[in-house]
């Protein structure tokens, strides 16, 4: 045996255990890094440490920025996978950019628990948003003026309301909040209010409307029932590759195992 | 021997050059940054319509960038803060620097500078939390976040700031002139409006210029109480100031974009709002010391 077939079995040697190690996710090494929307950060949280757990080799982080931050951080390389809380605009696919749904958030059309109205269709909603509708006694409510509370422009869950709803850059907004928190505190604290969370982030201390006499839920969103949902949607760019334990997160949040978790957040899986 | 004792002399010289030049630096680039950044937009929008435009609509169809209602708002929310702050921390001075015994001037000041020490996103969430409901239940509104509301928050923040200053320049005085007047037979309170508030103007005034600039560059306070939505200010409407604007759509707006570019014109007026009110800051300290 001379020195040149060793090392080329050594080099067949280590291509299989190369290849090997693709197979079995435990071996995997490195980070993950993801930016974006903050509507996600329950469920990407809850994927990450899920991800970290069966892969400890590997560190996972979230950088809660806004959809538009993450699209762009992943637009400069500057993370592993962006995460939006609305559909890609053409622009940002002409930049090289595509689109993973991950799984839909309902948006829960919130008030206060204090208030009578239960139901409203969409048609409702948006004259209420429009401020062609402003006191609650129209609706079926007590006589008291409608307090809409919003996002600021270019959120993710405005983008996501108001172009279900058909009300872009006609509402009429009392508040314009910076969080999903915000919003249900203000809620929750004025009995005439209405705003509008993801339904993952609601709370007791507001209540989530009917639409159409559709409670949103798991079910009715999954079914298309209920139909003020939006995505939630994985950025990554076209032609750059993922690093190891980047492709290794992106097909486990896709899986099947994944579902479980999805779901636990309180959004409805894609797959 | 001697030559080392230079050597050292000059590497300590320089080490401290070297730390004050990165404060310098840092002001620099901020400032070089925001200029590059901030004058295309406005050179896009133009200069009258971007300064003088009472429709800001960055994500509309039919985009319009002028940022007027933010400027009177700050100008406003400043104004309405410094009415409300100014007698109370100017009167809280004065009775801590001459009037208070000195154990209950230890217990003021540590509770002024407690209150200055309070993180503003406090301020923010207990604003959010009980002035807003409550001023939506005493003036009978439909909802409480406002201008008032950012009014009074402001008010709160600017105090420490206003009483510490005021008092250092109160206390300043030479007694001499306190003693000269009392012997004269001018009563105690004559003696402290007459003679010390008149002696400490200065530093008084610099105080007052000092609560401006809190007061106009705060953003996280009046973000959670003011409610945003871009009005022209009205003292119970929901406003937002220069800050907020900046603040608000900074991390949704698309790179690259006029939106962007116009946030940070924003910022660059709120820069040159906050340059104007320091250099009359020094012009007054300067007035002082002659």
């Amino acid at each position: 045996m001379n020195k040149k077939l060793i090392g080329i079995m050594l080099v067949a040697v280590l291509a299989l255990a190369t290849f090997t190690g693709c197979g079995s996710k435990s071996s995997v090494e490195g980070s993950v890094s993801t930016d974006g929307s903050t509507s996600m950060e329950k469920v990407i949280g809850a994927l990450g440490e899920s991800f970290m757990e069966s892969n400890s080799k590997v560190s996972f982080t979230y950088n809660p920025t806004g959809s538009g931050s993450g699209i762009t951080a992943v637009a400069e390389g500057r993370c592993d996978i962006g995460l939006s809380s609305r559909n890609l605009k053409d622009e940002e696919k002409q930049k090289g950019l595509t689109e993973t749904v991950l799984a839909y958030d309902g948006i829960a059309i919130v008030v206060n628990p204090e208030n009578k109205v239960e139901d409203l269709t969409v048609e409702q909603i948006a004259s209420i948003f429009k401020g062609e509708v402003t006191n609650w006694k129209e609706v079926g409510g007590a006589d008291a003026e409608i307090v809409l509370i919003g996002r600021e422009a270019g959120s993710g869950t405005r983008d996501g309301f108001e172009s279900i709803t058909k009300t872009e850059d006609a509402c009429k907004y009392r508040q314009e909040l910076t969080s999903t928190g915000d919003v249900i505190t203000t809620v929750a604290g004025n009995p005439n209010a209405i705003g509008y969370a993801s339904l993952a982030s609601v709370k007791e201390t507001v209540k989530a409307l009917k639409v159409g006499g559709i409670t949103p839920s798991e079910d009715t969103i999954k079914d298309g029932s209920y139909t003020v949902q939006r995505p939630f949607v994985l950025v990554t760019k076209e032609g750059a590759e993922l690093s190891a334990a980047a492709q290794a997160f992106y097909d486990f949040v896709l899986s099947k195992d994944a579902r479980s978790i999805i779901s636990e957040a309180g959004v409805v899986p894609a797959n | 021997m001697n030559n080392r004792k230079q050597l050292t002399e000059n590497i300590i010289h320089g080490v401290f050059l070297i730390l004050g030049l990165i404060t310098v630096g840092c002001v620099l680039l901020i400032t070089i940054y925001l200029l590059i950044a901030g004058i295309p937009a406005i050179g896009k929008i133009g200069l009258v319509d971007f300064l003088f435009g009472t429709k800001w609509t960055p994500t509309a169809n039919d985009k319009m960038y002028g940022i007027l209602p933010f400027i009177l708002t700050s100008v406003y929310g400043t104004t309405g803060a410094i009415v409300i702050g100014v007698p109370i921390g100017f009167f809280t001075a004065v009775y801590l620097a001459k009037i208070a015994s000195p154990k209950l001037k230890s217990i003021v000041g540590t509770a002024v500078s407690l209150l200055a020490g309070i993180p503003s996103v406090v301020y923010g969430l207990v604003g959010m939390l009980v002035l807003v409901p409550g001023i939506r239940k005493a003036f009978n509104l439909p909802d409480g976040a406002s201008l008032f509301a950012a009014i009074i928050v402001l008010a709160v923040m600017i105090l420490p700031s206003i009483i510490n200053v005021s008092l250092t320049a109160l206390e300043a005085v030479p007694p001499e002139y306190e003693d000269a007047s009392l012997a004269l037979g001018a009563t105690p309170i004559e003696t402290y409006f007459k003679v010390s508030v008149p002696a400490a103007r200065s530093g008084i005034a610099a105080a007052v210029v000092l609560g401006v600039g809190r007061a106009i560059g705060e953003a996280m306070a009046v973000i959670m109480v003011s409610g945003n939505v871009v009005n022209m200010p009205s003292l119970f409407q929901s406003v937002r100031f220069l800050t907020t604007a900046v603040s608000s759509e900074m991390s949704y707006a698309v790179d690259g974009s006029l939106h962007q570019q116009a946030l940070f014109s924003i910022a660059l007026v709120l820069f040159l709002f906050i340059m104007l009110i320091n250099a009359t800051l020094n012009l007054l300290l300067k007035r002082g010391r002659k």
